[in-house]
């Protein structure tokens, strides 16, 4: 985790920090080739096929099968709030919401789910994001993130509790889910990935963004006035506001 | 009985006093109540279009409208330039600032199909550095329900927002990712990126 690359001093904070540019490039012509031989119409396909109210079901059920995943990344980060709230919505849908394919946690007015991840984990423990990378088939993410991926596998502890092929059946609800997903959500995906001028740069800068808003971090540090630096100066630094200009010593 | 009704007198006086001394303060500065209120007259325009059912091509006009009534086009184009806004000539930012415009309106305005049968609530507002951050609800149907701030400031002259930003993600520095690729794939040529603008969207 140590292997986290961080930016020089000079990095303005709102470009992204992306070292591994040629590499992440030759992988999102992948993704994007992927996409559009299988993916998509694999995505459309189902999304038609399936009735609407299916598909909620088997992502209800997938998503139930993610918590015990999030309950544990809730105890690592010493959030047992989140943990507890997510321990009593599994219940509660696994037992009432039969197995997770209904959510009467939501509708009886529970708490959200906290969506804890291994990725977050490390970041509530201290562990810079580290450099943009776009994973295989997995898309957008940050080296902090890729290795919160892998510790994931992991972490959930239905992986340990289920028998085969029972245990593969989260996996396969998730893959469904996605698929699903790419369905419905089939105009806004197209719209990044075949109608930006660079889908590359356009992923990029939606997925750090989200993501550092989930994180609950970097909301207003790296946002800059635009009247400030109309111009979109950052470099010069008499044009920013004091609080915005991060002592390069503080990294 | 006398003094009570001085005294109440006085009270009176005095508040008519303050209200004169405060109100032309009151009329400059942006306060988070005003910054409210514009995004409440925003979203209360968002929300008739969305439940008029009008078709696709007259939702994109009433967004037109909406934001340049609403939001600082200006800053928001310019800055989405980056430093190349630099080399711009003054006739070249306003057809620049048109053409964005448009384009904004056309792929933004062309999603609001999917809004339809949803709602839009303001909920809070707070000060952020040197804008008013108010934060807004968004519930579609089928969905759950997601964050929108819409960043205002007054430092254009008026009460304008400048940014919307939906969970996270900042419309100004996405448009700025994407007008720096056009930029990009012209060349660096302003007057090709501004052709392409103008059917982009």
């Amino acid at each position: 985790m140590a292997a986290c690359a961080a930016p020089g001093p000079g990095h303005s904070p709102e470009e992204p920090f992306d070292p591994y540019e040629k590499t992440n490039r030759k992988i999102h012509e992948f993704n994007r080739s992927l996409d559009r031989a299988v993916i998509r119409p694999a995505g459309r396909g189902y999304s038609n096929f399936l009735p609407d109210d299916i598909e909620t079901l088997i992502g209800r059920f997938a998503f139930n099968l993610s918590l015990p995943g999030s309950i544990v990344n809730n105890i690592l980060q010493g959030n047992g709030r989140g943990a507890t709230e997510d321990t009593y919505r599994f219940v509660v849908n696994s037992t009432m919401g039969l197995g997770g394919f209904f959510d009467p946690a939501t509708e009886i007015g529970m708490p959200e789910a906290t969506d804890a991840d291994f990725g977050e984990t490390l970041y509530v423990w201290g562990v810079r994001e580290g450099g943009y990378v776009e994973l295989p088939l997995l898309g957008p993410s940050t080296e902090r993130a890729a290795w919160g991926k892998v510790v994931d596998v992991f972490t959930n502890p239905l992986t340990y509790a289920l028998d085969s092929p029972e245990n593969y059946y989260g996996t396969v609800a998730s893959v469904s889910s996605r698929l699903s997903d790419r369905g419905r959500f089939s105009d806004t995906i197209d719209s990044i990935l075949y109608e930006s001028a660079d889908s590359y740069a356009q992923a990029r800068s939606l997925y750090l963004q989200n993501r550092r808003f989930e994180l609950g971090q970097g909301r207003e540090g790296s946002y800059l006035d635009p009247y400030d630096a109309p111009y979109g100066t950052a470099e010069d630094p008499y044009d920013l506001p004091t609080g915005s200009y991060g002592d390069p010593y503080d990294e | 009985m006398m003094n009570d009704l001085s005294r109440r007198g006085f009270i009176v006086t005095g508040l008519a006093l303050t209200g004169l001394v405060t109100a032309p303060g009151a009329a400059l500065a942006l306060t988070d109540a005003k910054a409210k209120a514009l995004v409440n007259q925003v979203v209360d325009e968002i929300n008739r279009v969305i439940s008029s059912g009008k078709p696709v091509g007259a939702m994109i006009s009433d967004f037109e409208r909406i934001f340049s009534r609403y939001a600082d086009v200006n800053i928001i184009a310019q800055s989405t330039l980056g430093p190349d806004s630099r080399r711009l000539s003054s006739g070249q930012m306003r057809a620049f600032v048109d053409a964005f415009r448009g384009y904004i309106a056309r792929k933004y305005g062309k999603r609001f199909n999917e809004f339809v049968g949803g709602r839009i609530e303001v909920k809070g507002v707070r000060q952020v550095k040197s804008w008013h951050e108010v934060a807004s609800t968004v519930y579609l149907r089928g969905e759950s329900p997601f964050e929108v701030r819409f960043l205002v400031s007054d430092r254009s002259g008026q009460d304008l927002f400048f940014d919307m930003v939906i969970e996270g993600v900042s419309l100004r520095l996405s448009e700025r990712t994407e007008i720096g690729a056009m930029l990009d794939r012209r060349r660096g040529d302003i007057d090709g990126l501004i052709q392409d603008l103008r059917s982009a969207g």
